[in-house]
């Protein structure tokens, strides 16, 4: 059973307005599932969209950019990345 | 520019759909800006790139994908496009983003949408055309310098067989509303199929795009060719018949010869006399057309005057809501479109059937 948190959902609903992708509901969004590519199919302008995100809304300034592919491979490593550094 | 060019492909978004263009159902509007009519812009865009698009860029690559598609051509070797404003919404956006956020945390797609390009660079993407591409941006005359630059390719042997080009324009919640601070716009209570009667200053607007894929080559699919387009920047009244009879004459025209002509007619008591001069002497024997008391006025209007001339020479057929006098026509050949904004930016493009 996966582990949905607050974040999880705050975080899919702010991918979803952030990035504009009409016609999606945050259920839409499995938590494991692959952010770009084959999954929900982002690419590097939304990548960078997310570092902005990630500082203006947690205080995690992202300074080495190849983190990135990391971090925003799911929203559950999105999430675990911002539950260790979140500043606020 | 003496060669000709043929129109294989056509298409426009304007306030007014096509549809009630010739069936005499255009609607009027009670603002002095209003939007052009909504398009299903998901039949023929990709949900994942619809959603970073502006209403210029929706209309420019939905219209630029119609023409392409009614003249059989799947990649232009060239995209010019006129635009005068470019995409004002994007670029809305962006400022906005740089106000809230106190200069910080500012995320690009705004950014990059902002630019006059983009509408040309988003066909590009979508189309996968390397081609050249080019964007003017000349206030009134953005849609006839395009027009001239896509001559100059087919007159210059770069080997360019057929050009996409067009107009796009689009309105912005806080900067169109701009034009009332200088009176570019009517004040009070407005019913917009009214203006040409209007007794005051300023005018009307709105958004629109018109598409169209030319070749230097008649083909089985032309219908329309386009003889010629010229810009004066600044130009008299007198200066002006004179020159209209040398463009029609270096066409191998008479002025009787003309069947119709699209006036730009706005509503703006300042400026209207340049069309009132001519419809009262050079073209009072000739069928005169006024369209902008429909879709308003805009920078890239003149490329849906183009359209609007065009597919009057395709059907064979005269929208009467637009006509401002009351000659018979039967089989239209010629059409002269003119068009000046405050009196600056005239330009004649003619058109003519095959």
């Amino acid at each position: 059973m996966p582990i949905m948190t607050d974040l999880h959902t705050e975080l899919k609903a702010s991918i979803i307005e952030q990035l504009n992708l009409e016609d999606m509901e945050v259920s839409d969004i499995e938590n494991d599932e692959p952010l770009f590519g084959d999954g929900l199919g982002l690419d590097s302008i939304d990548a960078l969209e997310l570092i902005v995100l990630l500082e203006k809304d947690y205080g995690i300034k992202l300074t080495d950019p190849k983190k990135g592919r990391e971090i925003f491979e799911s929203i559950n490593k999105m999430a675990d990345f911002i539950e260790a550094n979140r500043t606020k | 520019m003496s060669r000709k060019m043929y129109i294989n492909g056509m298409a426009s978004i304007a306030a007014q759909t096509e549809e009630d263009l010739f069936t005499e159902n255009l609607q009027s509007f009670s603002e002095n800006i209003f939007p052009a009519t909504s398009v299903n812009y998901k039949e023929y865009i990709k949900p994942m790139m619809l959603r970073r698009m502006s209403k210029a860029i929706k209309m420019g690559l939905v219209t630029a994908k119609r023409a392409l598609n009614e003249a059989g051509v799947d990649v232009p070797d060239s995209i010019i496009v006129g635009t005068g404003e470019g995409c004002k919404q994007d670029t809305e956006k962006f400022l906005e983003n740089i106000l809230d956020e106190n200069e910080s945390f500012l995320t690009p797609t705004a950014f990059i949408q902002s630019t006059h390009n983009t509408v040309g660079g988003q066909i590009a993407l979508d189309l996968k055309c390397t081609g050249y591409n080019m964007t003017y941006t000349q206030n009134s005359a953005s849609f006839e310098s395009a027009l001239i630059d896509a001559k100059l390719q087919f007159t210059e042997e770069m080997g360019t067989r057929c050009v996409l080009v067009g107009g796009v324009d689009e309105i912005a919640r806080i900067s169109t509303p701009f034009y009332n601070l200088d009176g570019q716009l009517k004040a009070g209570e407005i019913n917009t199929a009214k203006i040409l009667q209007s007794s005051s200053e300023g005018t009307i607007t709105s958004e629109g795009a018109a598409f169209f894929l030319l070749s230097e080559i008649r083909t089985q699919d032309s219908f329309a060719e386009i003889s010629d387009c010229m810009i004066y920047r600044n130009i008299s009244e007198e200066k002006l018949q004179e020159e209209i009879s040398w463009f029609l004459k270096k066409n191998d025209l008479k002025i009787d010869e003309l069947d119709v002509v699209i006036l730009g007619n706005n509503g703006d008591t300042r400026y209207d006399h340049y069309y009132q001069q001519l419809q009262e002497d050079l073209f009072k024997n000739t069928l005169q057309l006024g369209y902008k008391n429909w879709v308003g006025d805009y920078n890239t209007v003149t490329a849906y005057a183009c359209w609007l001339g065009a597919e009057i020479l395709k059907r064979k057929e005269i929208p009467q809501q637009l006509k401002l006098n009351n000659l018979p026509l039967k089989q239209p050949t010629s059409i002269l479109v003119y068009n000046q904004y405050l009196g600056k930016n005239h330009s004649l493009t003619l058109l003519r059937s095959l």
